[in-house]
């Protein structure tokens, strides 16, 4: 494997020249993508960063738009949407990327993550960009909450009861905490202005702002792979890694026709079931808000729902709150957590890939389960695989301390 | 031992699933056809007629709904639009909250979206399974619906139909009451088919009107999907000649 | 390595490909590979990128297009019904459409008798330029000879001219003929919204479309050809 073609720079301009001299363009395509050495092994799982990218930018693009139509009103943000949906032209398809990519967002996230606990890409020397990456995952999670508020439907106004309500759970200061971040004594107008404001402007400038530093964490230690070996410890003269590829053109490429699958399901959702039968728009969210009559079925959007099933099995509001918070709060420590020396699940031993099955399983029935109106068998499910999900942790930290497992290569094969 | 925990949580998942169901009474599917636009004409002119001088269509506008249903402008002001309003305009009534609160115990809603909010069949169900019952103010009940505020406005239509209910005590002693059937008590001016094909029509222009987007937004799906496809296809080519280099 | 790991791997669900040949690195079309391999990867290229241009062009079409006048706004420029019956000679109202003044004035037989003497004076007198209908002379610039209705936005910078009745010395013009005069630039125009010649204005006020439904209702905004 040879040196890639950076000869192309002597082809460079006079233009070329003058910039570099004022700002190292070339030298940061280099760094990023002709010369960013990345493994040669990616598979599918390697998609969904270059997806989040894409649907952050489609959430940023069509987000301006539809604020171009729309107004935190509370007296007229419902018809807002409606007149997007059929006066302004084209403002139905506008939405509709915009409500579907905020889905396609959470899904393509718990993909990513996902990935990242089956190739152990949190572990050393990779915490950073882990952590990083659970910022943005916050993040992410409040926009979304912030931005389902805004068309001020039945459910926006409930569930945004709902949630600012889990502030009254903080010791001592709570109910105060409550009345400051809804500004009145109810959710109102006051709320859905300041709402608005974060959703349209201060968490995305955050999220950019922090998916730099996930992309800049990332280049300094380089990407893992699917075989969790370091490519860097083996390097030819010209101190390009051996098992290394550059970034561009082939995971361009690779990322082309990854984005192209990405787009075949993304629209045909947005094309022929924007809605998801309930499930990235919900029924109840079509009556507009109504502070005298709570929906039959209160329930947060999909991407929340392990939470909330997990707030709902215990029978304490501040311990269910306490839970929920500590349930994403865990997942901040698991580079410290897992103290394998192994980094792919691919070099693990039987037990951690059945309790990583389990553990995934157990998340998805979570969510499952926080759609459902909670029967007690549900509660009594949901009380399990809250446990589960902790215990998880617990078993990790203590069984990868002495964990077995197969021999890593030294090399990446094929 | 860990088969054990897997074979439970199955279990409980899956009894936990079966124990969902429940809900309103959807004796029937509405099996509307958003396609047809006579059938949307026909409901159109069934709402402007029955349902807008209490249920307003705020968001929706009457020029919209010509040019969707195919109707010229004439056609729509003088055979739909009732009241003195603009061909531009929305499709708003008189009637204020105020009085919709007086005369009903509770405004009725704006129905521009309400397929979104209930489903067709859900609607359809509802303007289908209305029966008498002295006990409510109306002196209107519904099987899908049960103690609603409006009144039967199609009773005519339809005509004046009792429930029967049967009375069941369970185990625990505990009364249901169960649905066992219709008794005409008046016939109405439409045989029963008649009668769903109308509602059918309504539900179906409802359906539409909660959504005017979605008869372009699914002629276009097949189109955008096909060029997306082509895109991919030639997008994994290129990919493939390219990995060639990698070994 | 002793372990044939991709056998038991259950995650791992792409197929790996296998390599015909070992050929060195290259960016896009350089040497050292097959002219074959060159020539399709060139064409790969093309044909990517040109299916991915115009799909981005498709793209774009919502975005640009949400632009225009939406539907609430088409609603709010429909045409106006106003009562012409009502106005004196010599007198004018300003009626709104599409959130534009309209002036419509009842021209008196003196304001009219100076519009042939004009005509030197103006920049265009005979409408070569002019934003009208083609219902509309050049002269009067009017359906009815003594009913002016024209759109009350100087065509120099958009504000709205003031209307000078009368054919008396003004500051601005010692020997005004009658007509509108902008207060922001100083534009002229007579009383059939012709500007004079001097004036920062390069455009006649410019005349809706506009129909008489009967005798005292005017529509503004609809063709209905002559009346």
């Amino acid at each position: 494997m040879g040196k890639i073609a950076s000869s192309r720079t002597k082809n460079s301009s006079g233009i070329m020249d003058w910039f570099n001299h004022r700002l190292p363009v070339t030298q940061f395509y280099k760094d990023h993508l002709s010369e960013y050495y990345a493994p040669k092994n990616f598979n599918f799982w390697y998609f969904f960063g270059s997806l989040a990218l894409l649907v952050l930018v489609n959430q940023i693009l069509t987000g301006i738009w539809l604020t171009m139509h729309y107004k935190p009103d509370a007296a007229q943000a419902f018809g807002m949407v409606e007149y997007i949906m059929r006066d302004v032209p084209w403002g139905w398809l506008i939405r509709y990327l915009h409500t579907t990519g905020a889905s396609a967002f959470f899904i393509v996230i718990y993909l990513h993550m996902f990935r990242g606990l089956l190739y152990g890409s949190y572990k050393k020397p990779r915490e950073l960009i882990w952590v990083f990456g659970m910022i943005i995952y916050l993040a992410l999670m409040a926009e979304a909450f912030m931005g389902y508020v805004l068309p001020w439907g039945n459910m926006s106004y409930w569930g945004a009861k709902v949630i600012t309500q889990l502030f009254a759970a903080v010791p001592w200061v709570g109910d105060a905490l409550v009345e400051w971040v809804r500004g009145d004594y109810l959710i109102s107008d006051a709320t859905l202005n300041r709402f608005f404001a974060l959703h349209v402007i201060a968490l995305p400038l955050v999220i950019v702002v922090l998916v730099v530093l996930h992309i800049a964490a990332l280049h300094t230690v380089g990407s893992n792979n699917p075989e969790g070996i370091d490519i860097k410890k083996h390097k030819d003269e010209n101190g390009v890694p051996k098992d290394g590829i550059p970034f561009h053109p082939y995971y361009t490429v690779k990322d082309i026709f990854g984005v192209g699958m990405f787009l075949l399901i993304f629209l045909f959702i947005v094309f022929v079931k924007p809605d998801m039968g309930g499930l990235f728009l919900e029924h109840d969210n079509y009556v507009p808000a109504d502070p005298s009559s709570t929906p039959d079925h209160i329930k947060p959007v999909w991407y929340f729902t392990p939470f909330y099933a997990m707030l709902r099995a215990v029978p304490d509001m501040q311990l269910g709150a306490l839970i929920m918070a500590l349930a994403i709060v865990v997942l901040f420590f698991l580079p410290w957590l897992d103290r394998s020396p192994v980094k792919s699940i691919r070099y693990r031993r039987w037990p951690y890939k059945l309790m990583l099955s389990l553990f995934a399983i157990s998340f998805v029935v979570l969510g499952w389960l926080g759609m459902q109106s909670g029967s007690v068998l549900q509660k009594m499910t949901a009380q399990i695989l809250t446990g589960f999900y902790f215990f998880y942790f617990v078993w990790l930290f203590f069984y990868s301390r002495n964990e077995t497992y197969h021999e890593v290569p030294e090399r990446i094969e094929k | 031992m860990m088969k054990k925990i897997i074979l439970t949580m199955a279990c409980l998942v899956f009894a936990s699933m079966v124990s969902a169901a429940g809900g309103a009474y959807i004796g029937e599917p509405a099996n509307t056809n958003i396609k047809s636009q006579s059938s949307l004409q026909r409901g159109a002119k069934t709402y402007m007629n029955y349902c807008l001088a209490c249920h307003s269509m705020e968001y929706q506008r009457y020029n919209r709904v010509a040019k969707d249903l195919g109707l010229t402008e004439d056609e729509m002001m003088s055979s739909l639009v009732l009241t003195d309003a603009k061909f531009v305009d929305k499709m708003t009534n008189t009637m204020t909250k105020e009085q919709g609160v007086q005369w009903f115990g509770k405004a009725p809603p704006d129905l521009t979206v309400i397929a979104k909010a209930r489903g067709v069949d859900w609607l359809y169900n509802f303007l289908i399974n209305f029966y008498v019952d002295p006990s409510r103010p109306s002196g209107w009940n519904n099987l899908t619906f049960p103690n609603a505020s409006m009144p039967h406005v199609l009773w005519e239509l339809q005509g004046i139909r009792e429930a029967k209910f049967e009375t069941h005590t369970d185990e625990a002693g505990e009364d249901h009451k169960e649905f066992v059937g219709f008794e005409t008590i008046e016939e109405g001016q439409l045989s029963e088919q008649e009668y769903k094909d109308l509602v059918r029509d309504l539900v179906n222009f409802l359906d539409y009107s909660s959504e005017p987007a979605q008869l372009i937004r699914m002629s276009y799906a097949p189109w955008v999907l096909l060029f997306v496809a082509l895109f991919t296809f030639l997008a994994y080519l290129l990919k493939v000649n390219y990995f060639r280099d990698v070994h | 390595m002793n372990i044939p790991h991709y056998s038991y791997d259950f995650f791992k669900l792409k197929a790996k490909i296998h390599v015909v040949s070992a050929v060195s690195f290259i960016t896009l079309g350089v040497n050292s590979m097959t002219d074959n391999v060159n020539k399709s990867r060139r064409n790969l290229l093309i044909g990517t990128s040109a299916v991915g241009a115009i799909g981005a062009g498709f793209a774009a079409v919502p975005f640009i297009k949400s632009w225009l006048p939406s539907e609430r706004a088409k609603a709010a420029g429909s045409p106006v019904k106003t009562d012409i019956s009502k106005i004196e000679p010599g007198q004018m109202i300003n009626v709104l459409w599409r959130g534009q003044p309209v002036f419509i004035v009842n021209r008196t037989d003196k304001q009219m008798s100076v519009l042939d003497s004009l005509e030197d004076k103006l920049k265009d007198p005979d409408d070569e330029t002019s934003i009208q209908p083609d219902y509309i002379d050049d002269k009067y610039r009017a359906k009815r000879e003594n009913l002016l209705v024209v759109i009350g936005i100087c065509t120099h910078l958009g504000c709205s001219p003031k209307y000078y009745p009368d054919l008396v010395a003004q500051s601005f013009d010692s020997e005004w003929q009658g007509g509108f005069y902008c207060p922001c630039h100083n534009s002229r125009f007579d009383i059939s919204g012709r500007v004079y010649k001097g004036s920062p204005a390069s455009r006649n006020l410019d005349i809706p479309p506009y129909t008489f439904l009967d005798d005292n209702i005017i529509e503004i905004g609809t063709d209905g050809g002559t009346a």
